[in-house]
C-alpha cells in the first residue's frame, strides 16, 4: 500500500460543495467527500441517485457547475478529460465502451496513452525511439492481457470478445496508463455470481499487488459490502452517508433511501 | 407445393419487371441510344445491344439460382427463365406499342370510352345487387363525370403533345432502333426480334445456371472478358498498339472495334482459360498456401519487383492517351490517399476536400505562370513550389480545422462541404479576380522541368504522380501502424473514450485535417501543371465527392481499394466516352449498389482482418 502522508490519513480525491446541475434539474447537489488513498471505497445509491455524474465531473467530462475537486492537493474541475486522465485517474463504463474494431491489445496501447512520447514524425521516418517505444508499448500490453487473464486473445477485435473478457479488456486498458486512482462503474453488472466473485477478487488484487486506489459504483450489495473501506451513499444528489460498511448497513437513511420510509421504520424498530 | 407455386411466380415476375424497368429507364434516360454509338463486336453487337441482352441474361441467371434454392425441377426453372427472358421486355414494348400511332390511336379510344364503361359496369353490378334506379343513376353520372375528368384531361394531354417525345426526350428514333434491332420501319417485326432476343438471353441465363461448375464458370470468365475487351475495345487497341505491328492490329481491330474472328478467339482463348482455372485454380491456390514462410517472402518479393516494374513501365505500354488518363486516375488516387488519412483512419468525414486541391492549384499557377497573372514570371519553378504547395494546403487545411474541431459526424460533414462552397465561390469572385483572374482563370502554366528536360508529355507526368502516391502511401501506412494510427482509430471509435484514455483528440484530429489537406495541395500542383491552366470550372463540389465515392466504392480505409475505385470511377467515364455523360447516374447507382451488397467497399480493408489473423507485430513487420 501507499505510504501515508505526514498530515494525518492521506485523501488521494477530494470534494468540496461540488455541485452540477442540467438546467434546473441538480443532479450533484454541494457534494463534500473524500476517498482515503489505497482505499477501496464504494458509492452507492438508487437509480438517478447522480453516481454516473459523480464519474463524470471527477473525469472532466462535465464542467462543474459550483465547488471543487482535489485530487492529491491539486485542483481538477476546469481541466479537460485528457488532461485528467494524464494526472492519473482512469475509468470505465457502465456500458461497456471499448474501441470496438480495434484489438484487445491495441485497446491497451491506446491506454498507455499519458505515457508515449513518440511523435508522427518519428513514425513516418521510423526513428529507432519511435520503433522502441512501439516494441516497448507492445510488450506492456502484453503482459497487461496477461494480467488481466486475457493471454492469447490480444489479437481479437474487442468487439468480438465476450462479455466477461470485454469487462476485463476494459479495465485492463484503464490500467495501462499506470493511474493513481481508478474508477469502475459497476463492474459486475451483467455478471454471474461466479463470475462476480472473480471480479471481485480481482478488483482486491489490483489495490493489493498495484497500490491502485478504486472507486466503485455498485449495485450489488454483497460485492460493496465485501469490498468497500469506505462507502458514499447518495441520494437525489446528495450525500446521505458516509462510511465504514457496517455503519451504512445499519444507517437508517440509507435503508430509507432504498426501500422508503415505513421500511426504515420497521428495520429501526427491529 | 401451392406456395411453391406462388413464391416461384412472384420471384420471376419481381425480377423480370425489375429488369425490364431497368431497360426501360436506361433506354428513358438515352444510355441505350449512345451506347449504341460504340461497337463491341464489329458488325455484330453494339453495347446498346449488349446492355439489352445482359439484363434478361443475368435475371435468368439469378432466377434459376433462386428457384433452384427453391428446389424446382430443371424444366421448371428453364420455363421461368423464358418468363423471366420476357418480362424484360415487356416494359419497353409497351412503350414501344405506345409510340406507334396505331397504339396511341388505340389508347386514345380507350380512354374517351373508359368512363362511360367503368361507369356503366359499376353501375350494373348495383343494379343487379337491387339499388333503386334513382341510386343507380345517380352513381352512373358520378363515376362518369369523375372517371371522366381525368381521363379526359389524359387524352387532351397526348392531342396537345402528340407523342411521347417531348415528355421522354430520349425516347426517339434512335432508341426504336436500338430496340427493335435495327427494324423501326417495320414494327412488329421489331417488336417480335426484341422479345425473342430477350426470351433467348433469359433462357440461356437459366441454362449457364443449371451447367455444371466447372464449364459454367469457363463460359462466365469468357463471356465476360470478351464483353468486358469489346467494350473497352479503343482501349484496348491503344495498348495493342504500343505492341504490336500495324498489320496485325488491323487483322484484330477494325477502328476501334474488334473484328468478328478477333473476338471469337478472344471468346475461345479466354474460355480455355477459365476452363483450366476453374479446374486447376483452387489446387494452384493450394499449393500457393502450402508453401512455406521464407519461400514465401521470397515469392512476395518478386510478386513486388513485378509490381513495381509494371508500374514504371506503364507509360510505355500503353501509350499516351491512355498515358493521359492514368495521370488523371493518379491524380484522383493521390487524393483520395489523402482523404482516407481524414476518413479512413480518423473517422472525420470532410466534404470540403476541394478546398485543399484548389489551393494547391492556384497556389503553382500564381508562382510560376509565365502569363499575366503570374506575380514571378518564371522565377519559381515547379520543383520549388511543390512544398509551397503542400505547405499553404496544409495552412489551409489547419486553418479550416480549427472551427469545426469540437464538430462530430454530419455535422462536420455539412460544415466543411460549406467551406469547400467557400473556395469555389472565391475562386471566381471579382474580388480575389486581379490576383487569380476570375471565371477566365490562370494561365500559361509552365510544365515542370526535370534536369534540362521539360516534362510535358502524361508519359513523364506520370511518374511524379506515380512518385507522389507512393510517397503518400508510405505515410499513410507508416503513420496508420504508429501510435497517432491509433490515436486516429481510438478517435473514430469513440471520441469520448479517446479523450478519457488522454489523447489530446483537438491536437489528433488537426494533425488528421493537415496532413490529407497537404496531400490535396500537391494533387492540385499537379493537376495544374499537367494541364496548364487552371480556373474556377475545375473546382466545384464535384470533386470532393468523386473522391469521397472513390474511397467508399474502393473500400474505406483500404489502400488497394483507392486505386480500384479510382480507376472505376474516374478512369471508366474517361475510357468510355459514351458513359461519360452518364457519369453521375453511375455513380449513384454504383453507390447505392455497394451500400446495399458491399458496404465494406470491392478491396475491404485489410488492417482489420490482418489483425484478426496475424497481430500487431506482423502489422509492424509489414510496415518495415
Amino acid at each position: 500500500m501507499a505510504e501515508k502522508t505526514k498530515s494525518g490519513p492521506s485523501r488521494i480525491l477530494e470534494a468540496k460543495g461540488m455541485t452540477k446541475r442540467f438546467e434546473g434539474l441538480v443532479a450533484v447537489d454541494s457534494l463534500d467527500f473524500y476517498i482515503p488513498e489505497g482505499a477501496i471505497a464504494s458509492i452507492i445509491g438508487p437509480n438517478g441517485a447522480g453516481k454516473t455524474t459523480f464519474f463524470n465531473c471527477i473525469t472532466g467530462f462535465y464542467e462543474i457547475d459550483e465547488g471543487e475537486i482535489l485530487f492529491n492537493g491539486s485542483r481538477l474541475h476546469g481541466r479537460s478529460p485528457d488532461q485528467i486522465a494524464r494526472a492519473g485517474i482512469s475509468r470505465t463504463y457502465q456500458n461497456i465502451r471499448l474501441f470496438n474494431n480495434m484489438s484487445a491489445i491495441e485497446n491497451i496501447m491506446v491506454g498507455q496513452e499519458p505515457h508515449l512520447k513518440s511523435t508522427w514524425i518519428g513514425a513516418i521516418l521510423g526513428l529507432p525511439s519511435t520503433r522502441e517505444e512501439d516494441d516497448h508499448t507492445e510488450d506492456r500490453a502484453r503482459e497487461l492481457l496477461h494480467f488481466v487473464g486475457l493471454e492469447g486473445k490480444g489479437d481479437m477485435l474487442a468487439k468480438n470478445l465476450s462479455y466477461g473478457d470485454q469487462r476485463r479488456l476494459e479495465i485492463g486498458r484503464a490500467l495501462a496508463s499506470q493511474p493513481k486512482l481508478i474508477l469502475l462503474d459497476e463492474p459486475t453488472a451483467g455478471m454471474n455470481p461466479r463470475e462476480t466473485i472473480e471480479t471481485t477478487d480481482f478488483i482486491r488484487r489490483l489495490r493489493d499487488e498495484i497500490g491502485i486506489t478504486i472507486v466503485l459504483i455498485e449495485h450489488d450489495m454483497r460485492v460493496v459490502m465485501d469490498i468497500s473501506e469506505h462507502i458514499t451513499v447518495l441520494d437525489y444528489g446528495r450525500k446521505i452517508a458516509e462510511g465504514l460498511p457496517a455503519d451504512i448497513q445499519t444507517n437508517s437513511d440509507v435503508i430509507e433511501a432504498y426501500l422508503g420510509r415505513g421500511a426504515a421504520a420497521a428495520t429501526v424498530e427491529n | 407445393m401451392d406456395t411453391l407455386r406462388s413464391q416461384t411466380s412472384r420471384t420471376v415476375l419481381a425480377l423480370g419487371l425489375l429488369s425490364g424497368a431497368f431497360i426501360l429507364f436506361t433506354g428513358a434516360v438515352g444510355m441505350i441510344a449512345a451506347f449504341h454509338e460504340r461497337e463491341v463486336v464489329d458488325r455484330f453487337i453494339s453495347l446498346g445491344q449488349l446492355l439489352l441482352l445482359i439484363a434478361p441474361f443475368v435475371t435468368g441467371y439469378f432466377v434459376a439460382s433462386r428457384l433452384h434454392e427453391y428446389g424446382e425441377a430443371p424444366a421448371q426453372i428453364l420455363v421461368a427463365g423464358l418468363a423471366a427472358g420476357m418480362l424484360t421486355a415487356l416494359p419497353s414494348v409497351v412503350l414501344l406499342l405506345f409510340n406507334s400511332d396505331e397504339f396511341r390511336f388505340l389508347l386514345f379510344l380507350v380512354l374517351r370510352l373508359a368512363p362511360f364503361v367503368a361507369a356503366s359496369a359499376i353501375a350494373w353490378g348495383r343494379h343487379q345487387a337491387g339499388a333503386d334506379t334513382q341510386t343507380v343513376i345517380g352513381i352512373w353520372l358520378l363515376i362518369a363525370v369523375l372517371v371522366g375528368i381525368v381521363t379526359f384531361s389524359f387524352a387532351l394531354i397526348f392531342e396537345i403533345k402528340g407523342d411521347l417525345r417531348s415528355v421522354l426526350v430520349n425516347i426517339d428514333r434512335d432508341w426504336v432502333e436500338v430496340i427493335t434491332f435495327d427494324n423501326r420501319k417495320d414494327l412488329p417485326v421489331g417488336i417480335a426480334t426484341f422479345g425473342l432476343v430477350s426470351i433467348a438471353a433469359g433462357f440461356a441465363g437459366c441454362m449457364l445456371h443449371l451447367m455444371p461448375n466447372v464449364p459454367r464458370r469457363a463460359l462466365i470468365y469468357g463471356l465476360g472478358i470478351t464483353a468486358l475487351v469489346g467494350a473497352f475495345g479503343e482501349t484496348a487497341r491503344l495498348i495493342l498498339q504500343e505492341n504490336v505491328d500495324r498489320d496485325t492490329l488491323r487483322e484484330i481491330f477494325r477502328r476501334d472495334t474488334l473484328r468478328q474472328h478477333a473476338a471469337l478467339a478472344l471468346f475461345v482463348i479466354s474460355t480455355a482459360a477459365g476452363f483450366f482455372w476453374a479446374m486447376y485454380g483452387s489446387q494452384v491456390r493450394q499449393s500457393f498456401d502450402n508453401i512455406d514462410t521464407s519461400n514465401r517472402r521470397r515469392l512476395n518479393m518478386i510478386g513486388l519487383v513485378i509490381f513495381v516494374a509494371f508500374m514504371l513501365l506503364l507509360p510505355w505500354l500503353i501509350g499516351r492517351t491512355l498515358s493521359d488518363v492514368a495521370v488523371t486516375i493518379g491524380i484522383f488516387v493521390l487524393m483520395g490517399l489523402g482523404l482516407n488519412i481524414a476518413i479512413g483512419l480518423a473517422g472525420l468525414l470532410d466534404l470540403g476536400y476541394l478546398t485543399n486541391y484548389a489551393v494547391g492549384a492556384y497556389i503553382l499557377a500564381v508562382l510560376t505562370s509565365i502569363g499575366p497573372l503570374g506575380l514571378f514570371k518564371g522565377t519559381f519553378t515547379f520543383w520549388m513550389v511543390i512544398p509551397l504547395a503542400l505547405l499553404a494546403a496544409m495552412f489551409a487545411g489547419f486553418i479550416f480545422a480549427v472551427p469545426v474541431l469540437r464538430m462530430r459526424g454530419d455535422y462536420l460533414a455539412i460544415a466543411t462541404l460549406g467551406f469547400g462552397e467557400i473556395i469555389g465561390k472565391l475562386a471566381i469572385s471579382d474580388w480575389l479576380k486581379p490576383l487569380i483572374g476570375g471565371a477566365q482563370g490562370v494561365q500559361a502554366i509552365p510544365k515542370p522541368i526535370f534536369f534540362g528536360a521539360e516534362l510535358k508529355n502524361p508519359e513523364q507526368l506520370y511518374y511524379i504522380v506515380l512518385v507522389a502516391s507512393l510517397v503518400c502511401l508510405f505515410v499513410s501506412i507508416r503513420l496508420n501502424n504508429s501510435r497517432t494510427g491509433r490515436q486516429w482509430m481510438a478517435i473514430r471509435e469513440d471520441e469520448d473514450v479517446a479523450t478519457a484514455m488522454g489523447i489530446d483528440t483537438a491536437r489528433a484530429k488537426l494533425l488528421a485535417f493537415t496532413l490529407s489537406a497537404a496531400t490535396g495541395g500537391v494533387a492540385g500542383a499537379i493537376f495544374a501543371a499537367k494541364v496548364g491552366t487552371v480556373f474556377p470550372n475545375s473546382f466545384t463540389v464535384f470533386v470532393s465527392i468523386n473522391v469521397l465515392s472513390l474511397i467508399i466504392v474502393g473500400g474505406i480505409a483500404s489502400n488497394p481499394g483507392i486505386v480500384v475505385g479510382a480507376i472505376v470511377l474516374i478512369g471508366m467515364p474517361e475510357l468510355l466516352r459514351e458513359f461519360a455523360e452518364f457519369r453521375f447516374l453511375l455513380y449513384g447507382a454504383l453507390l447505392i449498389l455497394m451500400m446495399i451488397k458491399r458496404p465494406q467497399g470491392l478491396i475491404p480493408s485489410k488492417i482489420v482482418t490482418h489483425e484478426h489473423q496475424s497481430g500487431v507485430k506482423a502489422k509492424l513487420a509489414a510496415a518495415e
